[in-house]
């Protein structure tokens, strides 16, 4: 029998992870995909790239990022002691700005000049148009309208960033429709344009790249725990939407077995209600935007709108490496509503004066439910994705309050 | 096996002239205009017919087909009712080909064996699913081949001198060259350009070629169909079943007549190209 004795040797070379991933484009884009690959694995086996990255990481982004013992939180829960990755820190204010940091240096190799991105909340769409700023590309960010509306103070951000904000106005008006704009754009704009995906997802070779350009929030993890712990953490715990910042913190954890690592998918108002962003709990595998994976889909296959009271969340579907690592159950995949998210928003608020990014405040609500259980040496990690800045309108707005 | 397809492409050769692709979204404004529509076309002019398999996310389509497919799904229709539709096409007319385009989510979860016996069953020819490039190939082109449905490969101005081996390797039927980078309805083909990519294709395969995306009128198909096997026409017949809907987004009297109309004036255009060029 074929015993895997690694988890981290994926994707296999058509970016397959089990039977998950692929490559699942029209011919317009093939070639460029297949140019992209090329240029990636060059660039990664290439010291120079590696060290004008580094250099950028530390200088620009502001890494490394620290590892946070949070106290208050941790006596507040009574049980396992809870360390904050604050990827919130960042320039940029989340973890986006890692992988956007990669992709843009690697389109600068490539002599691409005009970049596009899709995003959701717009922390994506704020990083790319940061780098884009930075190293003078032309740059174009599509967003559903709907999150155009929820998420006013990054629209008015990218644009003083010198980026084109366009609104998706086709389907559901949200991240996966902003997605499919960016598709079309790409196929149109082929001699010219790169295109920085957000997650990981996409067809092969993005879900790959993005993680390894994220695995650095999970190997400083691993240093800075041992220094601060001389050991390696029990768990580890992370926001799932696409799913980019928990592949950057588990990826270098898989393959130690010690560690258990939990993924928060949105449930919406429950998964019962079908109002929910939650792929792998309420999806099946299926193919969307160049990659089989769980999606959330009618009988017949016809996507179904998702629903987060996180912009960053709403999306149909899930990173095929996380569906891979759902099936061979070495992540358990949790979900957590709207209304725990919002709670767990304030909680850490109050508690250690860290206002949490909506989409991160799901894997807070999940160490609120298990660290209690846990005994007080379990060492648990939380990904704290992004800062909730962004959110204060829309938390302000729906705790009634009139700004 | 000689194929509807095969035949039909046959036929024009014998005929000496380029023939008309027509495509129209299953469904699209609801069921029964759909398959009043489908019945007319071969009498119209079509001489093969691509029927859009509606999808919530047509990444390759411009907002006229974009906007086609969530008409037909609003109206309910389903992959099974577009088989359907076919078999009831087929009690009319045992020739015309008729090759189903879209996307491989609705196939994969409707299951690809059992789809492909129901296609076969229906009096489906030929397939076009636009994210299944050559790379996944083992998914539904090879499976389909052996169930004796011809899967259609796009070609397109990316895929250079290196790759076409690779696009035609499991093409049959014919090629559907892409006569823009872009999507579906935009910017208009330039006739000299795809004249040469045609040549390109043909220096690889003996297959015929057809032609589509931003082909619109009459002229634009006849200048286009004259440096090609075949010319496809889909935003433009798509967009006038929506000029013709009630403000409620209904079918009218007038939706049927109207687009056979634009499929009569194309169908003479393009019929007219090579004998104009004979005499």
């Amino acid at each position: 029998m074929n015993v895997l004795n690694s988890y981290r040797t994926g994707p296999d070379e058509g970016g397959h992870f089990g039977i998950h991933g692929g490559r699942f484009v029209a011919e317009t884009l093939m070639p460029l995909i297949l140019k992209l690959e090329e240029a990636y694995a060059a660039a990664k086996a290439d010291p120079a790239f590696q060290k004008e990255m580094d250099g950028y990481l530390a200088h620009y982004v502001g890494r490394p990022s620290p590892l946070y013992f949070a106290e208050r939180l941790t006596e507040h829960l009574g049980g396992a002691k809870v360390y904050l990755k604050r990827e919130e820190l960042n320039h940029t204010g989340s973890h986006k700005v890692n992988n956007v940091l990669g992709q843009i240096l690697l389109a600068r190799r490539m002599g691409k000049g005009r970049i596009i991105a899709e995003t959701g909340a717009g922390q994506h769409g704020v990083a790319t148009a940061t780098l884009c700023a930075r190293f003078g590309l032309s740059c174009v960010v599509y967003m559903g309208a709907v999150d155009v509306e929820r998420q006013a103070p990054n629209v008015f951000r990218m644009k003083l960033l010198g980026a084109e904000v366009v609104p998706v106005t086709s389907g559901s008006k949200t991240l996966k429709d902003a997605m499919n704009e960016a598709l079309r754009d790409w196929v149109t704009n082929v001699s010219d344009t790169f295109y920085c995906i957000g997650t990981v997802a996409g067809p092969h070779p993005y879900p790959g790249m993005v993680r390894d350009f994220q695995s650095i929030i999970g190997r400083e993890t691993r240093a800075q725990m041992q220094e601060m712990e001389g050991r390696l953490p029990d768990s580890l715990v992370a926001a799932v939407g696409g799913g980019s910042n928990a592949m950057g913190l588990f990826h270098p954890f898989l393959d130690d077995p010690s560690v258990e690592i939990f993924g928060v998918e949105a449930a919406g108002r429950g998964i019962s209600t079908g109002e929910h962003a939650a792929s792998i709990a309420g999806g099946r595998p299926g193919v969307l935007h160049g990659n089989r994976t769980y999606l959330l889909m009618d009988d017949d296959g016809q996507i179904k709108e998702a629903h987060s009271i996180s912009a960053g969340l709403d999306y149909p579907g899930i990173g095929p490496e996380h569906s891979w690592l759902n099936d061979i159950g070495r992540v358990k995949y949790l979900s957590c509503t709207d209304q725990e998210a919002l709670d767990a928003f304030q909680l850490l608020t109050r508690l250690e004066g860290i206002i949490p990014a909506l989409e991160s405040a799901h894997a807070v609500a999940k160490v609120v439910e298990l660290a209690p259980k846990l005994p007080k040496d379990h060492i648990m990690v939380v990904n704290l994705s992004g800062r909730g800045d962004k959110d204060v309108p829309q938390v302000a707005d729906i705790l009634g309050t009139t700004l | 096996m000689s194929t509807r397809i095969d035949a039909r492409f046959a036929a024009l050769k014998a005929e000496g002239r380029p023939g008309l692709v027509t495509f129209i979204t299953a469904g699209d404004p609801d069921g029964t205009t759909s398959l009043a529509l489908l019945n007319a076309l071969p009498a119209a002019g079509a001489d093969v017919i691509e029927l859009g398999v509606p999808f919530t996310d047509p990444m390759a389509d411009g907002p006229a087909i974009q906007a086609a497919g969530l008409r037909a799904l609003k109206a309910g229709q389903t992959l099974a009712k577009t088989l359907a539709m076919v078999k009831l096409f087929r009690g009319e007319d045992n020739e015309t080909p008729i090759v189903l385009m879209g996307y491989y989510n609705p196939i994969y979860v409707y299951g690809v064996d059992r789809f492909l016996e129901d296609a076969k069953a229906a009096g489906v020819d030929g397939l076009i699913i636009v994210d299944l490039p050559p790379e996944e190939d083992k998914e539904l082109c090879l499976p389909a081949l052996a169930a004796g449905i011809d899967f259609i490969r796009l070609a397109t101005p990316t895929t250079d001198d290196a790759r076409l081996p690779t696009v035609l390797k499991h093409t049959a039927g014919f090629v559907y060259y892409v006569s823009i980078t872009g999507i579906t309805g935009a910017a208009t083909p330039d006739a000299d350009l795809v004249r040469g990519a045609v040549a390109r294709i043909k220096g690889h395969t003996p297959l015929p070629v057809a032609v589509g995306f931003g082909v619109k009128t009459p002229e634009q198909a006849a200048a286009i169909a004259a440096g090609a096997d075949a010319v496809v026409v889909g935003s433009a017949l798509v967009e006038v079943v929506r000029h013709t809907l009630d403000e409620k987004g209904h079918a009218t009297a007038n939706t049927v007549p109207a687009v056979t109309a634009l499929v009569e004036r194309l169908a003479e255009a393009v019929r007219a190209v090579r004998r104009q060029a004979a005499e």
